[in-house]
């Protein structure tokens, strides 16, 4: 099962690489990483998303703590919780197309935020299923170039990860 | 007033060292650890050892820990240094052994530009180590060298790397050492849960078939004490670990010797058989359990006590967890246990016992020796004897190592010292000087193979500078052992690249080294020669002993095979072979 994982490191070089040597050295998955430091600048936070049985993702959650710049972790999927992900788009918007993109932005509630002659750059925020319905419902020789940061997610109400 | 005295970061390493109350440090020169030893040259409160090559300092350094149960501490340069150092590293890695390794670094403004001697050691050792640190700043020596002991020696201990650029050891600072440590990232949990612990008292005291396995958890954790009171007072079988021998007496009758793949037979038939498994400060793995899906045909209960988490449910799913120092939660136990009115033994305690001595009838132990050849079976036996049985015996890896751990009867702990979780071939000799430095009286025997001692062998040179008094015990079998014994059972007999050709001369090797060198052929001899050397006891004696080529370690599980799937050596009929 899909599960994503929130955890607050020490701000330190080498502290992503940790993680990252981590799951490559046990065989976990990565499906996403994403960190950023936290208003507090000693603080990274990170959001893993992984997969795997119960009995794998427990372990990764043992290992994760086990490592010493890591402070705490959380996984998101113990509770409720809420995801984000936000994607630019570069589309081609030529002739008729122009108009079927501006259309198909509008109904993803994306935003164009930049403008050329043949193409529309699309920012899109969203759950990565959100996103991955964005680029179905495009037809696929409209697109240009995809970047996508990876989910971020944070609990619901009172669920507060901090140290 | 405070000591405001600007001294240089090499120097701040040394006192960092005097500090952590370190006795020896292990180590090799070279360029960007120059300035650190030339504050060495200037000091007295560590004795430096110098080896012939890093793998050897980090090993040694691991058996000083080992032995004495102190951090061990071993010192090498950048680049090749470095590199050297990792399977040592590795290898107190796996066995959880505390040491603090400081490597020299290229200077921070050559590092990432491929400088002479450069070597991302951090990067590197990352995954074989606890942790490891990059000091940039001359003023974060001291904090770093202080987080560095207190990781490697608190919870679950492990080495620490902190590398240590060049500039940054010439580079002037105060030397101020904290007091304390805190990290809020880094707080092992000690005490176990009460409740867990009282569920798991129950459980033992209305077990039928108790059971109690444990590992190198016991030994580290100075848990034996405990472990000893715990399982006397309820009459349980026990079983040891090949990292937890000597956790419990091993000439003690309720001890059924090592478990696992060359364990004995009525250990992995009791492991398999009982209906309460007490599991401490082991790991359940591959050499242990075997095939997990075949330990789970039969239904148990089972208690895990380790101060890992991650230790627990990994292999092999428990009931009742219990996360916590060994010896405290032991202590805790057998409290809990004083408060229980002094039953008989139930019927079902004796049941099993009988059970257990009709496994024992067995005597899966038990070997021929009756071809005259030397059979390394009683080369064991005999030094047990002669050094009556208070040795400390190093081995390194292969059928040797089994025939050590088999027929040395370890009566305390920190006595058997061998790489159990990397498997380091090579690390006999080394071992042997950490542990004599650390008990300059103590007899230490190297138990060895003509593979495994050629891969330190230039120690044999360290020995000779420091008058190490050590007896290696070489079971000259002219094979990789254990390589040769797999080929046999699963390669029909396809013995490829196990034969060990152009052997040299060891006993005049270690006269070279200035060292006394004994070759022993002959069954008969093989006390007398053991009494001969022992008696030497300020000189370093090498004996070869020349064994039966043959022989082979059982009782076996083959890999991937069930605890009860045994090999057993009357099982096996010449012609089979």
């Amino acid at each position: 099962m899909r599960h994503i994982i929130s955890l607050l490191m020490e701000n330190e070089a080498g502290a992503l690489s940790r993680v990252a040597g981590l799951f490559s050295a046990r065989g976990y998955n990565i499906e996403s990483l994403t960190v950023a430091v936290t208003e507090d600048p000693t603080l990274s936070r990170m959001t893993v998303v992984t997969s795997g049985s119960d009995d794998v993702i427990e372990q990764i959650i043992k290992q994760l703590n086990k490592l010493v710049d890591v402070v705490k972790v959380l996984d998101l999927n113990d509770g409720k919780f809420i995801e984000r992900e936000l994607m630019l788009i570069k589309v081609k918007a030529t002739g008729a197309f122009r108009e079927e993109m501006k259309r198909m932005c509008d109904i993803f509630r994306g935003r164009i935020i930049d403008v050329a002659d043949g193409s529309f750059t699309i920012e899109l925020t969203g759950s990565g299923t959100k996103l991955d319905a964005f680029i179905e419902s495009l037809d696929k020789a409209a697109i240009l170039e995809t970047v996508r940061t990876g989910a971020s997610g944070i609990g619901r109400g009172d669920r507060i990860l901090k140290v | 007033m405070a000591d405001t005295q600007q001294i240089t970061g090499a120097e701040i390493v040394i006192r960092c060292l005097e500090q952590e109350k370190v006795k020896f440090v292990f180590g090799y020169p070279g360029g960007a650890v120059l300035h650190i030893y030339d504050a060495i040259y200037n000091q007295n409160h560590f004795k430096h050892i110098l080896v012939r090559h890093e793998q050897a300092a980090v090993h040694a350094a691991d058996a000083f820990s080992r032995a004495t149960g102190e951090v061990g501490v071993a010192l090498v340069t950048s680049g090749p240094g470095a590199t050297n150092a990792i399977t040592g590293i590795a290898t107190a890695y796996m066995d959880s052994i505390p040491l603090v390794v400081i490597s020299g670094q290229v200077p921070v403004p050559a590092i990432g530009l491929d400088a002479f001697q450069e070597v991302d050691m951090v990067g590197i050792t990352r995954p074989c180590v606890k942790h490891n640190f990059l000091v940039k700043d001359v003023k974060d020596i001291a904090s770093t060298m202080k987080k560095a002991f207190h990781i490697a020696r608190t919870g679950r201990p492990g080495p620490v790397v902190v590398d240590i650029p060049k500039d940054i050891t010439a580079h002037l600072a105060e030397f101020v050492y904290p007091n304390t440590v805190e990290l809020r990232s880094y707080t092992p949990i000690t005490k176990g849960h009460s409740g867990q612990i009282k569920k798991a008292v129950k459980l033992l005291l209305e077990a039928k078939r108790p059971m109690v396995y444990t590992g190198g958890g016991v030994v580290l954790g100075e848990a034996s004490e405990a472990l000893v009171k715990l399982v006397k007072a309820l009459n349980l079988p026990i079983t040891n670990t090949l990292m937890g021998l000597g956790g419990y007496p091993s000439t003690d009758k309720q001890f059924v010797g090592m478990l696992g793949m060359h364990g004995t037979y009525e250990a992995n038939m009791a492991m398999q058989e009982c209906d309460v498994l007490l599991a401490v400060g082991a790991r359940f793995d591959d050499r242990v359990i075997g095939n997990p899906e075949h330990f789970f045909s039969k239904s148990r209960t089972i208690i895990h006590i380790d101060i890992d988490p991650s230790s627990i449910s990994k292999r092999v799913k428990v009931d009742v967890p219990i996360v916590g120092d060994v010896k405290s939660v032991l202590a805790e136990m057998n409290d809990l246990v004083a408060t229980e009115t002094p039953k008989q033994q139930s019927p079902a305690l004796k049941a099993w016992w009988e059970q257990i001595e009709a496994w024992r009838s067995k005597l899966c132990l038990s070997y021929d020796n009756s071809n005259g050849l030397i059979k390394p079976q009683y080369v064991i036996e005999k030094l047990w004897e002669v050094t009556k049985g208070d040795a400390y015996v190093t081995s390194d890896v292969g059928q040797h190592q089994m025939w050590a751990a088999q027929y040395y009867k370890f009566d305390k702990p920190r006595r058997w010292i061998n790489s159990g979780g990397l498997g380091t071939m090579g690390v006999g000799l080394p071992y042997a000087m950490g542990c004599q430095l650390a008990n300059p009286t103590a007899q230490v025997a190297c138990v060895t193979g003509e593979g495994s001692i050629q891969m330190n062998i230039q120690e044999l040179s360290t020995c000779a500078q420091y008058h190490l008094p050590i007896k290696v015990i070489l079971l000259n079998n002219r094979y990789l052992g254990m390589v040769r014994q797999w080929q046999e059972f699963f390669y029909e007999n396809r013995y490829s690249e196990s034969y060990m050709e152009s052997l040299p001369d060891f006993v005049k090797l270690a006269e070279s080294y200035g060292h006394v060198g004994m070759r022993i052929e002959n069954s008969n001899d093989v006390e007398g020669a053991l009494k001969e050397a022992f008696d030497m006891k300020d000189r370093f004696v090498f004996m070869n002993f020349i064994t039966d080529q043959k022989e082979n370690v059982f009782p076996m599980i083959a890999a991937g095979k069930g605890l009860t799937e045994m090999l057993l050596a009357n099982d096996i009929n010449a012609e089979d072979l």
